[in-house]
């Protein structure tokens, strides 16, 4: 059909770049995902399909440290992602349904700030920040940093959803003697679950994904993942570092197809 | 709004008008504290004095500032020269940074605008497609292309075995790989906002200038170009922003000659330089740099949103 008119739309060249796009974004992680699975101790030769590696990140001679590292990483990302989350949704209600006010753009400068300063220099500041008021740095320092760092990839699905919903359900619901609270917990919340599941899978993501941040804020000796992966490959790439990537990179695509489903199957309705 | 119900509602209302403030407070709280109040720290540890081996002595100093900008010989007391050395890592990082804005945007225009070209149904899932991989840990991102690009990686090993080349190209440690590294990096920041700017062109336009005769390329440039450039611009200052400050890709990727802006901070806190009101005054410069460049764009922003 394009070929036989003259398609005004199509430029010659650009679907083959597509295409050379998505090959430069999935080959390396495919490579790593393949590699993962190889039965040889060296990089280089590959000598079958073997489960060796994911065996030895579980009861290798490192795999207590990674296990640590893993369970810290679990529990920031949860505690970070389900505060962050809390925090724009509260913050979303006031900036969508809370009318004009001065510090409306303040707000919104203050929110998006993690975005919009460099993430070294945010962990720079967060790390004098914590000196300079005496705070012993931990998993605690990471915990509050990864919190306001979460807030803006949590807020923005939020504001979008929050944008998308008519008041007409709440003030149907005020109409009939709800008060403002049973609207705010009995209406807006429902229809806004889509789009605060979406916020909370990005903001457990970023958490998750951390490193520089962390790298600053941990304590000597405290690791998350990433920071403990980076020790590692530090030393050069192992084939074990291949398989601990593989999953935290399943997690991460489950993560986000769940919270594409969600908005998808939302707008479906 | 009752006025605003009865019309059929609309989202922006002041439902919870009264709640307002306690609603932002947990905002306002973590961000102030965690965020704002740790930067203007910051500034101020900047003109503060070095203790050795990280930290500060509370006295006021312009020390920080002078290491970066001059050279007063090895005890201080020489005439000051300019001091090139943390110059030529900002420029390099602006140097970096824009070839892989470049590479970014030779790669990611067309991806967009084919994407923004498709069927209305199968979009969502190319965006998806594009965006999958950022979602992906940025180190596992960076290691996976150290891996792939290695001397005795997988790249090499085709290429060798193709027949292209007799023995391995180096990449890594060079600063194409790093450009390639920011690349891969940011690359979705890039699609995502020519892609929504593509998707609200109006292509009659391009009609009218077809049946006006002109050639696809002059469509490309005189008409389609000029109508989406906002988000050009805005591709373009997300992959540059975040690029100039990066650490994980020059790092693993570029090795000790390639030393970025994010490097050099990084050694004044985490390595063996310990000396923080330096760190402090070189994030200082990243971020004015970053501040300027996002105020300019604004301003353009503005601007265009007022001619149309």
């Amino acid at each position: 059909m394009a070929s036989k008119k003259y398609d005004i739309q199509a430029f010659p060249g650009f679907k083959p770049i597509t295409l050379l796009c998505l090959i430069v974004l999935y080959a390396p992680l495919v490579i790593v995902t393949v590699y993962s699975f190889n039965a040889s101790a060296s990089l280089t030769n590959w000598e079958g399909i073997s489960l060796r590696w994911y065996a030895d990140v579980f009861t290798g001679p490192e795999s207590e440290k990674f296990e640590i590292a893993a369970r810290n990483s679990f529990i920031i990302a949860i505690i970070a992602a389900t505060t962050s989350t809390a925090i724009a949704t509260f913050a979303a209600t006031a900036m969508v349904r809370g009318g004009a006010f001065k510090l409306r753009t303040v707000s919104f400068g203050l929110i998006s700030m993690p975005l919009l300063v460099p993430e070294i220099v945010t962990a720079v500041a967060t790390l004098i920040f914590f000196n300079a008021i005496g705070f012993d740095r931990g998993l605690l320092t990471i915990l509050l940093a990864h919190i306001a760092f979460c807030i803006p990839f949590a807020y923005l699905p939020i504001q979008a959803r929050m944008q998308g919903i008519e008041d007409t359900y709440e003030q149907a619901a005020l109409d009939l003697y709800a008060t403002k609270r049973q609207a705010f917990t009995k209406i807006l919340m429902p229809l806004m679950m889509p789009g605060i599941i979406s916020g909370f899978l990005l903001a457990f993501i970023v958490s998750l994904d951390d490193f520089i941040i962390t790298n600053f804020v941990k304590g000597a000796g405290v690791e998350t993942l990433p920071t403990a992966i980076f020790g590692s490959v530090k030393q050069g790439i192992k084939p074990n570092i291949m398989a601990i990537s593989t999953m935290l990179l399943g997690v991460s695509v489950v993560m986000v197809t769940l919270s594409y489903l969600v908005s998808k199957s939302d707008k479906t309705k | 709004m009752a006025a605003g119900a009865a019309s059929g509602g609309s989202a922006a209302t002041d439902t919870y008008k009264e709640a307002r403030t306690w609603l932002l407070m947990p905002a306002w709280i973590t961000l102030s504290f965690l965020i704002l109040a740790p930067v203007l720290l910051m500034l101020v540890y900047s003109f503060l004095t070095k203790e050795f081996r990280g930290g500060v002595v509370w006295e006021f100093s312009l020390s920080a500032y002078d290491q970066f900008f001059f050279d007063r010989g090895l005890f201080g007391d020489e005439p000051a020269k300019i001091e090139w050395t943390y110059i030529t890592i900002f420029w390099r990082s602006i140097w970096q940074a824009g070839a892989a804005t470049l590479l970014s945007l030779l790669i990611g225009f067309p991806t967009a605008y084919f994407i923004a070209t498709q069927p209305e149904r199968v979009r969502p899932m190319w965006v998806f497609l594009i965006t999958i991989p950022y979602w992906v840990n940025l180190l596992i991102r960076t290691v996976s292309m150290k891996f792939l690009l290695r001397d005795q990686g997988p790249l090499n090993d085709l290429l060798i075995s193709t027949g292209l080349i007799d023995s391995p190209l180096h990449i890594v440690n060079t600063n194409f790989a790093v450009q390639l590294g920011l690349f891969y990096s940011y690359l979705p920041f890039m699609v995502l906002p020519i892609y929504a700017a593509v998707e609200r062109y109006n292509f009659t336009l391009s009609e009218a200038a077809a049946d006006l005769y002109a050639s696809k390329m002059t469509i490309l440039r005189r008409v389609l170009l000029p109508a989406v450039k906002p988000g050009v611009i805005a591709g373009c200052i997300l992959v540059f922003v975040p690029s100039m400050g990066s650490f994980l890709a020059p790092d693993l990727l570029g090795g000790a000659k390639n030393f970025m802006i994010g490097s050099l901070i990084e050694e004044q806190f985490k390595g063996n330089a310990g000396n923080w009101p330096f760190g402090a005054a070189a994030s200082m410069i990243l971020l004015t740099m970053v501040l300027i460049i996002l105020l300019i764009f604004a301003r353009q922003q503005a601007k265009a949103e007022k001619e149309t």
